[in-house]
């Protein structure tokens, strides 16, 4: 075999198939570019080497606006999911959740189904070397065999495989997540192209045997009875399959654990890598909060056909023998046999800032990264920001311009804003508490946010298409009819508002107005008036609008003053430097990141308000 | 080092009983003291140690004692203004310091514009920002007590009371952020009950901060004091009486920090700011004159209104005019002259109003210990250990945290959920981090991390 061969040429070359991966090759290749998917391994597309669910806060947020721009892993979840549960229904509209416990195996089946039936799609298990850079553009990758792909664009997805190392007790060797090689050369590729490398850490529980558990001795956890939905397109509903088991650690366990810390990894200096807050072993648990008589466990299967359960809540990177020993003080898991041991991993990312807000590379024309390797932790979030890189390496391609999502429309949009402005010093996930403008961006309104941008750049199915229409023209029927409809006290229309327990009414009011008197509903007003008949979404939208308009229409005067420097777009070529009056951490920092817009400057840490001033006349000078 | 001049002034403003104080800095600020100061123990100051008060005498050029004062040296760079730095603390009045301050010039320093130690503090690294607006306080107070809440301002109490306020609400926002954000975690419930309880404390420090700033101000900015009543009932012998007594502090002696000269009158520690004092005094003006008609002018711009009526004289239509006036403003009516034979009694006025009333002469002096009795009740106790907001801005924004925490607690009583509770304090939060220079979101998402043991 030739040792450098070129294959094949492509328009988007995607360099590993996560869910990152898989979202940026499924939108690109659907806008139509010639699309190449590379993994290590065909075995493991989209696979889930974490816990075993969707959603949740947020996160069930990101996977609604995935939907609604075209992505496929809210489709993917609906049809393949086995338990789903809405957390949050007593919180607010806004931060109401969709989660959904995952059937590893048939999700990925799912998903690898549809990459190697998607039109412009290749799918390659390749192990990705050296990324080909001409001239700070990007215009080829070369495989381990030596196999060359020429390309216009491509999209790093390698997740948490960039010099991965798995780390469990004393022992630590070169790999990636469950077993899979890592991908060490490429690491080296990236860094001889000065892209700045950090490195991150995360870990996950123990796998146990089902066989060996006693259920009896837990609580169980049910299913929704009339779940939710991530798509916009399941018209179905979905199914619960199976049950979830919360159990707790005691004191014993806790022992157990403190008796070994010093086995730990993190103690004995194994890991050097930083690790994400939210997501602590069990050994920093015991650590942090000393206090804490007891720590709850989720019991949680990892699929339909497996007797694989996630111990959820003991992520843990104790030695081998500890986790046998400590897992066996639990209730319920006193005989419990461990089927893979509970691990930490640390692996190469690169440092966000180094991205513009549409995913590319600043230093690299072409190059765009999405996932795990900018830092971000979550199927999820890595999901969103795939799908933005593959929407705008399609861009890239056919010269069109980017989709940069507003933090006010959207939490990809915060997700995104986030890691180019801010940068992140651990893994990142997704939180409501990031948005500020968090009641707009509501999971039930997803699609009225999202939706026209995916019919705009060819992501939206004709059935997609049609579904969005028709919610549309509902919702603008109905609130049209409801504003149209006056009503006036008189003794009939009083009695019968008092029988249906709405109240009775002192003054003329458009019937709009009832629906923002608590415990109305619009089905309710539709046995005494003619209103259209309309499906549950468009009436959830009507009601949301009007009961909660006070606190909607405050946070759009934010969004308004907030777009107002959103929307004033700062050049790519200023020279920071040649602007006198700015602070001197001001002009450094700007050129740095090199902000897209006025708002994106202000979030900046170090450039303060009058540094914004500033660059407002400026622009108005050089306007 | 930022100038090499040596200037000079009057840095405090000369209360009754406060210590006046004349400031020189510059690297030849110790020279200049040297040559009018002689210490009673006859050391030169070049020799004295840094930081240590020096007893001693000033004397002019004809070797005449001036003022017996205490000399204070502090060396640079740990001074005020990070240069020599001598301070001259003098017992004497306004006299007395400006003869001690034109010694200093003639010694060699120049005359200090208004604000320039500070300006050179702050140039020279010494203080931040809100530093040196507190210390244009110090340097603008108009009394001793104005002197100790700029003071402690200074010493940043205001700056930690507002951060404990913002603490606390960081505390309660992250609760219900991490009960939002991980459901599935085990954070304890916020009962409504609970919710409230902290909104309505927050709610009682803010109150606590706004009354205390407007007091505050009362002190920085002096009370507006109107002295309103018809011609010849002794408006000018008042303001004469309150002035020519020791009680007269004029700020702005020509030769010191500012231009503008203000008088104010110092009760017991409250300065009075009397308005238009040119109109009372110029009597021999008839048109000057004030009657009602300029009276109705003048009360607008009022804190507090002196209305004055003669004692020795019955009620006229003017006397009523003026009451109707005064109705339902905040005012002390002072019954005049009342070493003359009395034509109208207290009782009698008490019937046509609800203020206070004084009875006050200018020929006995009785009465004038209730009047500042009077105007201290008036301003209310200033308590000390108290904060201090400092600027219109801080308040401001103050208020409308108010106004969020009040909105947040009216989404509460409707029976709206948390999400909707978490609007109004996020908002208050980023307010009072506009004061602290604090951001919010991601302060939330630390606290939330800090405090309750999340993860899974
Ligand atoms: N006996 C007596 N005469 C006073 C008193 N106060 C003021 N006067 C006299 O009342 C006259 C008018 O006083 P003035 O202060 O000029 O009144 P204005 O026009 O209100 O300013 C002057 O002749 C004062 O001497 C007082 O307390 N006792």
């Amino acid at each position: 075999m030739e040792s450098n061969f070129v294959v094949d040429k492509y328009d988007v070359i995607v360099i590993g198939a996560g869910h990152a991966g898989i979202e940026a090759a499924l939108a690109a290749a659907r806008r139509g570019c010639k699309t190449l998917l590379t993994t290590l391994s065909l075995e493991n597309l989209a696979m889930m080497p974490c816990n075993p669910s969707i959603g949740g806060p947020a996160k069930g947020h990101l996977v609604r606006e995935l939907d609604a721009l075209g992505g496929e892993m809210g489709i993917a979840a609906d049809q393949t999911c086995i338990q789903f549960r809405t957390l949050n229904t007593g919180k607010g509209v806004a931060v109401q959740a969709l989660r959904a416990q995952a059937d590893k195996k048939i999700y990925q089946a799912y998903m690898k189904n549809i990459c190697e039936n998607t039109a412009n799609l290749d799918v390659k298990q390749i192990l990705v070397e050296e990324l080909l850079i001409e001239d700070s553009q990007v215009v080829g990758v070369r495989g381990e065999q030596g196999e060359t792909f020429l390309t216009k664009t491509a999209i790093l997805a390698a997740g948490t495989y960039l010099n991965g190392a798995i780390i469990i007790g004393e022992n630590s060797y070169a790999g990636g997540p469950n077993g899979q090689r890592a991908a060490v050369k490429l690491t080296d590729s990236l860094l001889k192209n000065n892209i700045e490398l950090r490195r991150f850490k995360t870990g996950t529980p123990a796998r146990v045997d089902g066989r060996t558990l006693d259920f009896s001795k837990m609580q169980v956890q049910h299913g929704d009875a009339s779940p939710l939905r991530f798509s916009f397109l399941t018209a179905e509903p979905v199914l619960n399959k199976v049950d979830c088991y919360l159990t707790y650690t005691n004191e014993r366990t806790h022992e157990i654990i403190k008796k070994n810390l010093h086995r730990a990894p993190m103690a004995n200096g194994l890991i050097k890598g930083v690790g994400p807050r939210y997501c602590p072993s069990i050994e920093s648990k015991i650590i942090t909060f000393p206090d804490k008589e007891r720590h709850q466990l989720f019991i949680e299967p990892e699929g339909l056909n497996t007797q694989e359960f996630y111990v959820q809540g003991m992520s843990t990177s104790l030695p081998a023998d500890v986790q046998i020993e400590f897992l066996r003080t639990i209730a319920g898991l006193e005989n419990v046999q461990i089927m893979r041991y509970g691990y930490a991993i640390e692996y190469d990312c690169i440092n966000p800032l180094q991205l513009k807000p549409t995913l590319e590379l600043k230093n690299i024309s072409g190059l765009f990264s999405a996932g795990q390797t900018n830092g971000t932790s979550g199927y999820e979030e890595a999901a969103a920001q795939g799908l933005i890189a593959g929407i705008n390496a399609a861009a890239f391609v056919k010269q069109e311009s980017a989709l940069i999502l507003k933090r006010s429309e959207s939490y990809i949009g915060v997700l995104i804003d986030d890691l180019v402005t801010k940068g992140t010093n651990e893994p990142y996930r997704m939180m409501t508490s990031r948005a500020e403008y968090r009641l707009l961006l509501r999971q039930d309104n997803a699609d009225l946010r999202l939706t026209p941008y995916a019919i705009q750049l060819g992501l939206a199915t004709p059935e997609r298409k049609k579904i969005f229409q028709r919610k549309q023209s509902q919702i603008q029927l109905a609130t049209k009819k409801l504003q149209e409809i006056k009503i006036t006290p008189n003794n009939q229309l009083n009695d019968s508002l008092e029988n249906l327990k709405i109240g009775a009414i002192n003054n003329t009011m458009q019937l709009a107005e009832l629906l923002r008197r608590p415990n109305v509903k619009y089905k309710t007003l539709q046995k005494i008036f003619d209103l259209p008949e309309i499906d549950d979404d468009s009436v959830a939208q009507v009601e949301i609008d009007l009961f909660y308009s006070g606190y909607i229409e405050k946070q759009a005067e934010l969004v308004e003053k907030f777009d107002r420097l959103e929307s004033q777009i700062l050049p790519l070529d200023i020279d920071y430097s040649e602007i006198k009056n700015l602070s001197l951490e001001a002009r450094e920092k700007l050129a740095k990141i090199q902000p897209h817009s006025l708002g994106q400057a202000s979030r900046i840490s170090g450039v303060n308000p009058a540094d914004i001033s500033v660059l407002m006349i400026w622009l108005n000078q050089h306007k | 080092m930022y100038n090499k001049d040596t200037i000079s002034a009057i840095s405090t403003a000369v209360g009754s009983a406060g210590i006046g104080i004349i400031r020189l800095s510059g690297k030849d600020s110790i020279a200049v003291a040297d040559k009018i100061f002689f210490a009673k123990n006859k050391k030169s100051l070049r020799k004295i140690e840094t930081k240590t008060a020096t007893l001693g005498y000033i004397k002019n050029f004809s070797g005449e004692i001036v003022d017996e004062v205490i000399v204070l040296i502090m060396r640079a760079p740990k001074s005020y203004t990070c240069e020599d730095v001598v301070e001259i603390q003098s017992h004497g009045g306004g006299v007395v310091l400006q003869k001690i301050l034109s010694l200093t010039l003639q010694a060699g320093a120049r005359l200090a514009e208004r604000g320039e130690f500070t300006k050179r503090a702050f140039l020279n690294g010494r203080l931040d920002l809100t530093q040196a607006q507190a210390v244009m306080d110090i340097i603008q107070a108009k009394t001793s007590t104005a002197l100790n809440i700029a003071q402690k301002q200074l010493q940043g109490k205001t700056g930690s009371e507002i951060r404990a306020l913002r603490e606390e609400i960081l505390k309660l926002l992250a609760h219900i952020e991490a009960l939002i954000d991980f459901p599935e975690d085990e954070v304890e419930e916020l009962s409504g009950g609970s919710l409230q309880n902290q909104i309505d404390n927050q709610l009682a420090q803010i109150k606590n901060l706004l009354t205390n700033f407007e007091r505050g101000k009362i002190f920085r900015e002096g009370l507006a004091t109107a002295i309103i009543g018809k011609p010849n009932v002794g408006k000018s012998s008042l303001l004469n009486f309150l002035t020519d007594s020791d009680r007269a502090i004029v700020t702005d002696i020509p030769g010191t920090t500012r231009d503008v000269i203000e008088e104010f009158i110092n009760l017991d520690g409250v300065p009075v700011k009397i308005i238009d004092t040119a109109g009372i005094r110029n009597a021999d003006n008839l048109v000057e004159q004030i009657g009602v008609e300029k009276s109705r002018s003048l009360i607008n711009d009022a804190q507090l209104i002196l209305a004055l009526f003669d004692s020795s004289k019955n009620l006229s239509a003017e006397d009523f005019e003026i009451l109707q006036l005064i109705k339902n403003r905040r005012t002390i009516i002072l019954l005049t002259k009342t070493d003359l034979p009395e034509k109208i009694s207290v009782a009698e006025i008490e019937k046509l109003t609800d203020a206070q009333i004084i009875k006050i002469s200018t020929k006995t002096g009785a009465g004038m210990y209730e009047l500042q009795q009077a105007v201290v009740n008036f301003v209310g106790v200033v308590d000390l250990e108290q904060s201090f907001i400092r600027t219109e801005r801080d308040a401001d924004i103050l208020h409308k945290v108010q106004k969020h925490l009040q909105d947040a607690k009216v989404s509460l009583l409707n029976g709206l959920e948390i999400d909707f509770i978490s609007i109004d304090l996020h908002s208050a939060l980023e307010l009072l981090g506009e004061i602290t220079g604090e951001g919010a979101t991601e302060d939330v998402i630390d606290k939330i991390f800090a405090t309750f043991c999340i993860g899974k």
